[in-house]
């Protein structure tokens, strides 16, 4: 049998294939589909436009009201009942509503939905977020999501695959978010279009796997198809003990070929900024450093997971945000929001000054609770900067890890988070 | 089965944010979606464009997010086609999906805001008319042409599951007797 990668054995487990090779179109089952509170109702309604009465499996299927919830308007709550009904009508087991959920591709892990192995359809381009975990997720629409949801399976094109191997050590202060947008940077918005980005190296291996989270969440920010960490011990041990159904780990052959590789020295990368107004206008945070910001959001899918909002939190304690500059931190899941409650960390960003809420997409997308207006300089822990992504076109926005994040909310410019914390108190 | 349009022209990263911001996803209608396509991009489009034009792009167009809104606004507002260099690949499946043609080709630098197109989705012919010029796309793959054939992913998923409705067609459906 030929070489695989990862990727390669996931699809060719899927669709009942021996081996398969890139370019080839194939079809597989699905483990797991995802829908939310923008993408569910078009495909509640393409599924029952074509006279659909059941869904493959109701237990694959979770539907997260993420985006626009609690709801920001008459007609965003008008989405959400679409998505609640539907719920309620066909019992799903994994429907999540504003207070219980948070945004999807933080809650599915933590719930356990997403494991080593699987094959995850969402429809959200995030959705590669999950191959953290040792699994090919990849986003798609809300038709491709219709189709999936009565048939349990759907098409791909196998893709070729790219490996990003990080040794070393990583930098003080920095993260896999600098990792992820120093890759996007070398590569460009489109340098992994239709392609598998595997990420690897002794620097991913010693990540926890919220940040391998974070690494595989902007991958189609490359234009990936997906992102993928192979599944170690530190996966299984995140896995085990809430996966609601087995895994399987696979892992890349040695001699498996790739598109192309590449290799970096983490510890050279430091942190890293991604300026306006592309996520591959990657810059060297000395380089923009002291550009002055109005607002400083700490949230999104890419960046707000415990981890995140801990290294926020050890910065800004005992801080205050910078006069006219606002803060505003949104922890991703109604259980991370807890978690961090009890270990203090929310009353550490109320007593800074910061605007803290429920779980919610909001901001990153332009959606609510902190849209920028044309003038406004925003710096962001989120994965987008195009034009008119967080609110006006106009407004300018730079992408950066939680410890710039929370650097630049007390300085109120872009800072480096030893200009405001000495690293022995640091991680 | 051609299709004649004029050409709107954009560049690189056309993502779809600047499509269909995310202030409009409140709703998936069709023709609501379809006044407010392109509106940060280019604020006149939907005001200007006029049934069968043509969206022109270069370099990784329909970038970003999932969300099905902007193949479906573009339809609504009377696109018939996008060329670009190269596409975004979950737009790319979105647009296959709903039966909006696409036509990828290093050519979308030769063509300007205006000219007179026409295309043939099958064989990936661009005859650009206001500059005598030819240019060839790769046509899409078999599969693709078959789900774009059938009216769309749901009623090709519809017919092969033996479902009872095809779809009635809809703005968002693939109507290749438009023009």
């Amino acid at each position: 049998m030929r070489p695989m990668t990862i990727t390669e054995k996931i699809l060719a487990d899927h669709a009942g294939k021996g081996d398969v090779h890139p370019g080839e179109l194939i079809t597989c089952r699905l483990d797991m589909l995802m829908g939310n509170d923008i993408t569910a109702p078009i495909a509640i309604r393409e599924f029952e436009k074509v006279g659909a009465t059941k869904i493959f499996d109701p237990d694959r299927l979770a539907i997260v009201l993420s985006h626009f919830v609690p709801a920001k308007d008459i007609k965003s709550a008008d989405q959400c009942r679409i998505a609640r009904e539907f719920a309620k009508k066909h019992r799903l087991r994994y429907f999540y509503d504003e207070g219980r959920g948070g945004i999807e591709h933080i809650l599915l892990p933590q719930e356990g939905l997403t494991v080593p192995g699987d094959i995850v359809l969402g429809a959200d381009s995030h959705s590669c977020t999950y191959g953290g975990l040792g699994c090919f997720a990849t986003g798609v629409g809300s038709t491709d999501l219709a189709a999936a949801m009565i048939t349990g399976e759907t098409w791909f094109k196998v893709p070729e695959s790219m490996k990003f191997h990080f040794y070393g050590r990583l930098a003080p202060w920095s993260s896999a978010k600098d990792l992820i947008l120093y890759t996007i940077g070398q590569i460009g918005v489109d340098g992994a279009t239709y392609r598998a980005m595997e990420f690897a190296g002794e620097v991913v291996a010693r990540l926890p796997v919220d940040q391998r989270l974070t690494l595989c969440n902007m991958a189609i920010e490359a234009g990936g198809k997906s992102g993928i960490v192979a599944p170690d011990d530190i996966t299984l041990e995140y896995v085990k003990p809430r996966a609601k159904r087995p895994w399987k780990v696979f892992r890349s052959d040695p001699d498996a070929v790739y598109h192309s590789a590449y290799e970096w020295d983490a510890g050279t990368v430091g942190l890293q900024v991604a300026c306006p107004y592309s996520p591959d206008n990657v810059k060297p945070l000395a380089d923009v450093a002291g550009v002055e910001v109005d607002q400083v959001f700490i949230g999104s899918c890419t960046n707000a997971r415990m981890e995140d909002l801990r290294i926020a939190a050890r910065i800004m304690r005992g801080r205050k945000v910078a006069p006219y500059v606002r803060c505003i931190v949104i922890p991703a899941t109604h259980q991370v929001f807890q978690e961090a409650l009890r270990e203090g960390l929310i009353e550490v960003f109320a007593e800074a000054g910061c605007a803290i809420s429920e779980a919610t997409c909001g901001p990153c997308l332009g959606g609510y609770n902190g849209v920028l207006g044309a003038e406004d300089v925003c710096l962001s822990t989120s994965n987008r900067n195009f034009p008119g992504r967080m609110g006006h076109p106009k407004a300018k926005v730079y992408l950066a890890s939680p410890a710039v994040a929370a650097a630049t909310a007390i300085t109120g410019k872009i800072s480096h988070p030893q200009e405001v914390a000495a690293w022995e108190a640091g991680p | 089965m051609n299709l004649y349009g004029k050409a709107w022209k954009y560049g690189d990263n056309v993502d779809t944010d600047q499509i269909i911001p995310a202030r409009f996803l409140v709703t998936s209608d069709p023709k609501e979606l379809g006044q407010h396509c392109m509106e940060d991009a280019d604020p006149e489009f939907a005001k200007k464009v006029r049934p069968g034009d043509v969206l022109v792009g270069l370099k990784n167009f329909g970038c970003g997010s999932s969300r099905e809104h902007a193949p479906i606004s573009m339809k609504a507002a009377g696109v018939s086609a996008v060329i670009a260099k190269s596409f975004a690949r979950i737009f790319y499946r979105n647009s296959i999906n709903l039966g909006l043609p696409l036509f990828e080709t290093e050519a979308a630098e030769r063509i300007e805001r205006g000219d007179d197109l026409e295309l043939n989705p099958v064989t990936g012919e661009i005859r650009n008319l206001t500059k005598g010029e030819t240019y060839r796309a790769e046509p899409l793959p078999a599969f693709a042409r078959e789900i774009m054939g059938a009216g769309g992913l749901m009623n090709y998923v519809a017919k092969k599951q033996g479902l009872g409705k095809t779809a009635k067609p809809t703005a968002s459906d693939y109507d290749p007797q438009r023009d």
